[in-house]
């Protein structure tokens, strides 16, 4: 789960991480001149998409008014399809240095990995593919974690102001705590600066493992501050995996290969994916006639095609599902099912007890594309 | 010949009382792998279905002699119920739990490769089977024969595809394995085409691979270096939208790897036959066996 900057914040402040001090809106109303920051303040657009400040996302306010003018130009603004619903207001610093530095976890070398570099506050990307030696890259063992000696040398080697070295080595241990502490996939900073009140973390991208949320009570209610479109809304309280595409061809199918080849094959054929929906395994009859129940509020889905292969997900299960969706109901578009796997057997039965004549039973998955794309035409 | 598992493979179900544990542990033993024990931590000298439950997983091998586990239980406890498997001595641990958290999984890997010699399959996989021998995780057998293929993928259910393409055209398999596709998976490609390469029994190998890191990139590597046999590939995601990006570091580290197209390149490039539709992959293999 990716986090805005203000939510990043707020958990490098829980981890004793500088930043500078801010207030957080999300309407004029509640923007007054009572507030006890420093001015010149900078009101920084919430949005998760690069380039805001390019955009006009970000402006320095030097006294109330100016502060009410930016803060009404910015809440509202479009940024590359984002809406700003909310705005973090925070005192100016003047900067002497900027670095970049991010935890993640390097899939293909099975450790954390650790990048610090002495060119922040521009295009790390760049950086990494320009004058890759800027960037150093440290791996750390997940299970003895980063020490003082190993930080120090990456400051060192990163050519990092050494005046400094104490007070930067204790935020990167903090950091390396809050990646680690709270489940993060990402703790990335840039530009992470050295000012006239000394080192602070000025940006903040930081994205939370929900497989984690068991154990972080406030993941939860950072989870709700996240606006998402009313259509993922409903399945995400149903626990589907579900994405809008563009296409008419309403996809369901069980695990994320399955589903992504699914979209392939349709694709193939000659339609185009109206969805991706993924029910998971081992899913429930429920979940099935829910999956359909998000499909029929999809203005642009004109057939469906249910992929499924059942291994810890039961096809008998799965066809309940399908019956009690659709049991007696006049449908809105042809559905083309095809079970494979376990209890398919039984679960065709069941298709075939509760026939509706707008449901096609094909016997492979080449064939119920075929059928699913003829079907959306 | 197969790889992991064999007749002499003997299991030991961890989380066998709860509800999938006891369905496909079950469906496992009417398979004819041996299921000789469970484990749920209190329950020691109950029996479910007739196998004994222990209290640890060292106890049940010190009485059933398993040599292998299969792992159901929920996240919070499953990095531990893996490492106890480990220390106990398991050669291989079956992880089919789905939802450990990413932190757990690194933590268990680097503690079973410092400590112990341990192979873990998983988590969040399917497991494996060697048809005709032993079916170990929830793989539905029915669609399997045994043979001569290799086949491994990372999603479960194209596991399970690719199976029936090869077993409608009468291609049986020597072991199919999915690797999972979590973030920090025990096994990876490269140690099952290793494996694959190695076995008499297998005399080709289906890989299927999806978007998203570079373990079809590292293993095409490999397949480039060490694989004689011929591989068919299927790589999903083709037309998937690009996920939502988050920060730079992600990027930085896989660089121009992830995507289909570029995983479709590395592989064709290292001789692997690449398909473009996985109900092509038992064609494909008939092509070259």
């Amino acid at each position: 789960m990716n986090l805005f900057e203000y939510q990043g914040k707020r958990l490098y402040k829980d981890f004793s991480i500088p930043t500078p001090k801010s207030i957080f809106v999300s309407s004029i109303s509640s923007i007054s001149d009572n507030h006890d920051l420093n001015y010149p303040l900078v009101v920084k657009a919430q949005v998760q998409v690069g380039g805001r400040g390019k955009a006009g996302g970000i402006k320095v306010a030097n006294n109330f008014k100016e502060l009410i003018e930016y803060s009404n130009e910015i809440l509202g603004m479009d940024i590359k399809g984002h809406i700003v619903e909310s705005l973090l207001i925070e005192e100016a610093s003047t900067i002497q240095e900027e670095y970049y530095i991010s935890f993640t976890l390097d899939r293909s070398a099975k450790k954390y990995l650790m990048m610090l570099s002495s060119k922040g506050g521009m295009d790390i990307e760049e950086v990494a593919q320009n004058n890759p030696d800027d960037l150093i890259k440290i791996y750390i063992s997940p299970s003895e974690g980063l020490n003082t000696e190993v930080v120090n040398k990456a400051i060192k080697d990163s050519k990092l102001n050494q005046d400094y070295n104490d007070e930067l080595n204790d935020v990167i241990s903090k950091l390396y705590n809050l990646f680690v502490e709270s489940d993060c996939d990402l703790v990335e900073v840039n530009p992470l600066a050295i000012t006239n009140k000394g080192v602070s973390a000025l940006d903040s991208k930081v994205s939370l493992d929900m497989n984690a949320v068991y154990r972080h009570d406030n993941f939860i209610d950072i989870e709700k501050e996240i606006p998402i479109p009313v259509s993922e809304q409903f399945a995400k309280e149903k626990n589907l995996n579900f994405i809008k595409l563009d296409g008419t061809v309403g996809i369901i199918g069980n695990g994320a290969g399955l589903v992504m080849s699914t979209l392939d094959v349709v694709s193939e054929y000659g339609g185009k994916a109206a969805n991706f929906l993924d029910i998971g395994g081992g899913a429930k009859a429920e979940t099935v006639t829910a999956a359909l129940e998000v499909l029929e509020s999809e203005d642009n889905v004109k057939s469906v095609l249910i992929n499924i292969f059942g291994g810890i997900t039961r096809c008998d299960l799965v066809a309940e599902g399908i019956v009690e969706a659709t049991k007696g109901k006049d449908l809105k578009w042809p559905i083309i099912v095809r079970l494979d796997g376990t209890n398919s057997k039984e679960g065709l039965a069941i298709l075939q007890e509760n026939s509706n004549e707008k449901i096609t039973i094909s016997s492979s998955m080449d064939d119920a594309a075929k059928l699913a794309v003829k079907g959306a035409n | 010949m197969s790889i992991f598992i064999d007749n002499e493979t003997k299991v030991v179900v961890q989380g066998l009382t709860g509800e999938q544990g006891k369905f496909h542990a079950l469906r496992n033993k009417a398979y004819g792998t041996k299921v000789v024990a469970g484990t749920r931590p209190g329950k020691g000298g109950e029996t479910v279905e007739g196998i004994p439950i222990f209290n640890t997983v060292e106890d049940a091998i010190e009485e059933t002699g398993a040599n292998t586990a299969m792992t159901f239980v929920p996240p919070p406890f499953a990095k531990d119920a893996v490492l106890e498997a480990a220390y106990a001595g398991c050669e291989l641990i079956v992880c089919i739990t789905e939802g450990i958290p990413a932190k757990d999984e690194a933590e268990m890997y680097d503690l079973l490769k410092q400590k112990t010699s341990s192979r873990l399959l998983g988590p969040n996989c399917p497991g494996l089977i060697s048809p005709g021998k032993s079916n170990v995780g929830i793989m539905p057998h029915e669609i399997t024969m045994e043979g001569k293929v290799g086949v491994v993928s990372r999603s479960g259910t194209l596991t399970y595809q690719a199976v029936l393409e090869l077993t409608n055209l009468n291609i049986g398999q020597s072991t199919c394995i999915g690797i999972g596709g979590d973030p920090v998976p025990g096994t990876s490609f490269i140690d099952v085409l290793d494996a694959f390469q190695n076995d008499i029994q297998t005399e080709a190998i289906v890989m299927i691979g999806e978007i998203g890191g570079s373990a079809e990139e590292e293993a095409a590597e490999f397949i480039k270096d060490n694989v004689t046999k011929p591989v068919v590939s299927y790589i999903a995601g083709l037309t998937a939208p690009p996920g939502k990006k988050m920060g730079h570091a992600g990027a930085i580290v896989s660089g121009n790897k992830g995507t289909a197209s570029a995983k479709i390149e590395a592989l064709t490039d290292a001789g692997a036959n690449v398909v473009k539709n996985p109900t092509r992959i038992g064609q494909a293999i008939k092509d070259v066996i």
